[in-house]
Order: structure tokens, then sequence, then C-alpha cells
């Protein structure tokens, strides 16, 4: 079991299927501990983990927090804005000046793609990946297959990302996932929002909502940012919600009940219809219950042991 | 590896009747039977646990709350020997507070396991009191932790190991000393 992960999670790209299952299998038991009267368990007692965020997080970074103290670990904040990054100190001097005060983890939200591997080849601490730039955001991912699986089956279900799928780490991460635990995937959105030959990685393509609505068991709205729409992606809000906005008048077309799914935070009138958000068929906040089990299953099966000593505890099971 | 060498200490028929006889001593050693609480530890313990409250309900014509503990959250030696996978739920059924909870377990060796699981215990709330019920002692203690009730004593060398199967998950009830060969999972 130990180094079932290896030292880091990076992607879900780099995880295999069993892998993957493993981390989903492992969240399961996890989201008990959150509805007892007292929401700690002793396992990473003495563990200390620091999260760098260098971009705003409210949902992930405080669902981190919370699954390290669930598990007794000790944290540490950093926010770039107030740390000597804004002095002009280096992502790796940071890491290296934390790690020199004898630290077990680095959660790390970065605007560049890459930044969590770059960070993870340089220390020795485990690094996991809360977002980094466009490339992965994988315990996003991993809650939403946890939440998917939830409702049904993976294999053989047709999951639709819809938006801006371009710009999207919760969009890769998602591919990445569902497509090892078999499921089909498509993405739909204006054609300046998708990556060009996504068809490459076995993902269809829908340019109609109404389409995409008819084809999916699931959809995955995400999030349209709005600096987008500066940068001439798009028109305008509006338009984007006539043409691709997840109303209930359009899903009261499709073959069947829909699961819906938004990564947050959402923009309501934007890309999903709030009578949608708020509707029975919304699981958008057991994505959020999730995200703390899954970032648990994380941080647990991350915390490597000391293969060196197992021989002497050997016995230490009551058989 | 040597092929391991089994011995059967307990047959299906002396399983059910050292049950009844545990759960008659439960039932003694309870001040008031209808504060009786059973929590299996899982996972063999929680078959037994379940074993136990049909007997004890058929004894009191009352239903016995049961519920089951995944220790491994609680287990002292996960820092060497790294993760482990979560084997069950943990579920505790009622507020703890006034109850006679009863732990039970399969077997009890070096009592870690029963010493992970009073911390687990204690982190749902404060019983009025807490006993443990193990199907075999098979001693090597390495805790100071003893068993209330217990349904056979055997003695057992290091090298050894003591295997209760039961069928819900294995297929068939028995208790045997397994000499040599690979730990069960």
């Amino acid at each position: 079991m130990s180094g079932a992960l290896g030292k880091d999670l990076l992607g879900l790209e780099y995880l295999s299927a069993e892998q993957i299952r493993l981390l989903l299998d492992t969240a399961e038991p996890f989201k008990e501990i959150s509805e007892r009267a007292i929401k700690k368990v002793p396992v990473l007692r003495g563990k200390t983990i620091v999260n760098l965020f260098f971009e705003a997080s409210t949902r992930t970074r405080i669902s981190f927090e919370f699954a390290e103290k669930r598990l007794s670990a000790d944290t540490v904040n950093v926010a770039a804005s107030g740390s000597s990054v804004v002095k002009g100190e280096t992502l790796v001097d940071t890491a290296r000046n934390l790690e020199a005060m004898r630290i077990d983890m680095v959660v790390i939200r970065h605007g560049s793609s890459g930044a969590a591997r770059f960070l993870a080849e340089r220390i020795e601490s485990s690094v996991i990946n809360a977002g980094d730039g466009k490339h992965e955001h994988p315990t996003q991912g991993l809650l939403d297959l946890l939440t998917i699986r939830d409702h049904r089956p993976i294999a053989g279900t047709k999951v639709c990302i819809c938006g801006d799928v371009l710009h999207s780490r919760v969009a890769r991460s998602n591919i990445w996932g569902l497509l090892k635990l078999g499921a089909e995937v498509a993405v739909c959105g204006p054609h300046s929002l998708l990556p060009l030959g996504i068809e490459a990685l076995g993902v269809r393509v829908f340019d109609r909502i109404e389409d995409a609505i008819a084809w999916a068991d699931v959809l995955n709205v995400l999030r349209l940012q709005l600096e987008r729409m500066q940068a001439g992606y798009i028109p305008s809000q509006r338009e984007y919600y006539r043409h691709f906005g997840v109303t209930v008048e359009r899903l009261e077309k499709a073959p069947r009940d829909l699961l819906i799914l938004h990564p947050g935070p959402m923009n309501r009138g934007v890309e999903i219809d709030s009578r949608v958000a708020d509707g029975p068929h919304s699981v958008i906040l057991n994505q959020v219950t999730n995200g703390v089990a899954v970032r648990m299953a994380v941080l647990y099966l991350l915390a490597g042991g000391n293969p060196e000593r197992a021989e002497a505890a050997k016995g230490g099971d009551d058989r | 590896m040597p092929p391991s060498e089994r011995q059967l200490l307990l047959d299906d028929g002396a399983i059910a009747r050292t049950l009844e006889r545990m759960a008659h001593e439960i039932l003694r050693q309870t001040p008031d039977p209808r504060h009786i609480l059973l929590i299996g530890v899982q996972r063999r313990g929680v078959e037994l646990a379940a074993r136990l409250g049909r007997v004890l309900a058929d004894a009191t014509g009352a239903e016995v709350p049961r519920g089951a503990l995944d220790i491994t959250l609680y287990r002292d030696d996960l820092e060497v020997i790294g993760p482990r996978p979560l084997v069950g739920a943990t579920h505790v059924p009622v507020a703890l507070e006034g109850w006679h909870a009863w732990i039970v377990d399969d077997v009890l060796f070096t009592g870690r396991t029963v010493r992970a699981a009073l911390d687990e215990l204690a982190d749902f709330g404060r019983p009025a009191r807490i006993g443990l019920a193990v199907l075999v002692d098979r001693g090597g203690r390495e805790l100071p932790i003893q068993a209330d009730v217990v349904g056979e004593r055997v003695t057992v060398g290091p090298g050894e190991r003591v295997d209760v199967c039961v069928r819900e998950l294995d297929g068939r009830d028995a208790v045997e000393v397994v000499r040599g060969g690979k730990a069960a999972p």
C-alpha cells in the first residue's frame, strides 16, 4: 500500500485506473468522519502541511484545510499576497525555506501550468497539485468522479463538460479521470473556448448545448471566467447564456434525467440557470462535501510509511 | 516459505456454542440489559457482534443496537508501515452516553487493536462502561489490556497465527491455528 500513489499527486493523467479507484474507494469511508460530532481522527498527527496558494481560492483552500485538520495534521497557510513572494522570492526558494522548517507536504495552487511538478522535482516533501494554470486540478477531478459514482457506475456513463474547456484545468482532470474509468466524454461550448484537436483524446465535440443534453447522462458545467469575455473569446455573457446556458427549458427536452455538476463558483444566469443549480438534479453541494473526503483520502494515501522500520512492527496485527 | 499447517480449534458447532455462552456472559456482566450496545471491530468482529446480537435478542426479547469500528486510522504503526486500506465502515448507531458498550473482536493478541478501538470510541462519546468480548484470546499482549468475556483461550507461539473464518466473509465457520505460510490479509 505504501507508495501506491508515489510521492506526489500532480494530475490524473499520471495515475492508472487502479490508482484512481483506490483513491475513490479510500474516500468513501472518509465521508463518515465529517458526519461525526468530533470530526477528527488521529492518523496524520505530527505531520505538517503547508497550503501554498499563489492564486485566489476559497473553496479548494478551505476544503484542503478541513481535510488536513480532520486528519489531525498541523497546517500553515501561505498566500502569495502578504508573503515574501511579493518581495521577489522564487517559488523554489519559498518551498526550500518551508522545507527547512521540516514540513511533510505542500499543497500548491499556482497560475502557471506545471508549477506543481516543478516544485515536486525540487523538494523532498510530497506535493499535491491544487490547480496549476490550465493544466490540472486533480482533486477536483476526483471529487467529480466520486460524486458521479455516488449516483451511477462511471464506466459507460456519458459525461459532457460544458463551457470554457480551453482554459480549464478542471476539464483536463475530468477528461483524464473519466476516460481512464471507462466513461464516454464529450465537450460542448463555443469553438473559441474548445482546445483544437481534443477529439484525438477520444472526446466527442458538440456545437449545440441541446445536442449535448440529448446525448449525456451527466453535465459538468464549467464556470465562464469573466476575463475571457474581455479577451474577446465570447461576445457577451447574455449571448453565451442564450446559446450555451444550461436552463430548465433545455433540460426538460432531455430524454432522461441528467445529473448536474459545477465546480464553482457559479455565475448564475451565465453558464447555468439558478433553477437548475438549485434543482433536484443538481449535485453541486454534494461535490463540495465529497471534496473534503477526497482530499482526506489523498493526504492519507500520500502520507508514506517507513518501510525500513516495517519489519520491526510486524506482529502488531491482532490475529 | 514452507507450506502452512492448519489445526482446527473450533468448528462451526463449537463456534455457535461459544458465542451462546459469550452472550450469556455479556448479559451477566451488564447491570441493565437494555443498555447493551455491541460494537464490532472490522471486519470479523462485525459479523461476530451480529451473531451475539441475535442470541441476546432471543434471550431478552429486545433488539440490541449494533455498531462497527474500522480502527485503521487509530493504529499506532501507520508511521512505520504506511497507509493501510480502509476495510469497512465505522458506524455508531446511538449517542454513547449511558450505554454499556461491548467491543467485539475475533482474536485478542497484542491488545493494540483494542487500544485503537478504545481511542476511536472515545471520540464518539462517553459510554457508561466499555467491555471487551473476544472469540479467541491467544495471549502475547503488548499492552495492559484484558478481555471481560473470552470464548476460547489458546496459547499460540510467535510464529503461529489464529485464523477466524466466518460464513459471511469466508464461506465457512472455523477457528484454526496456522503454522507457517503467509499472513491472512
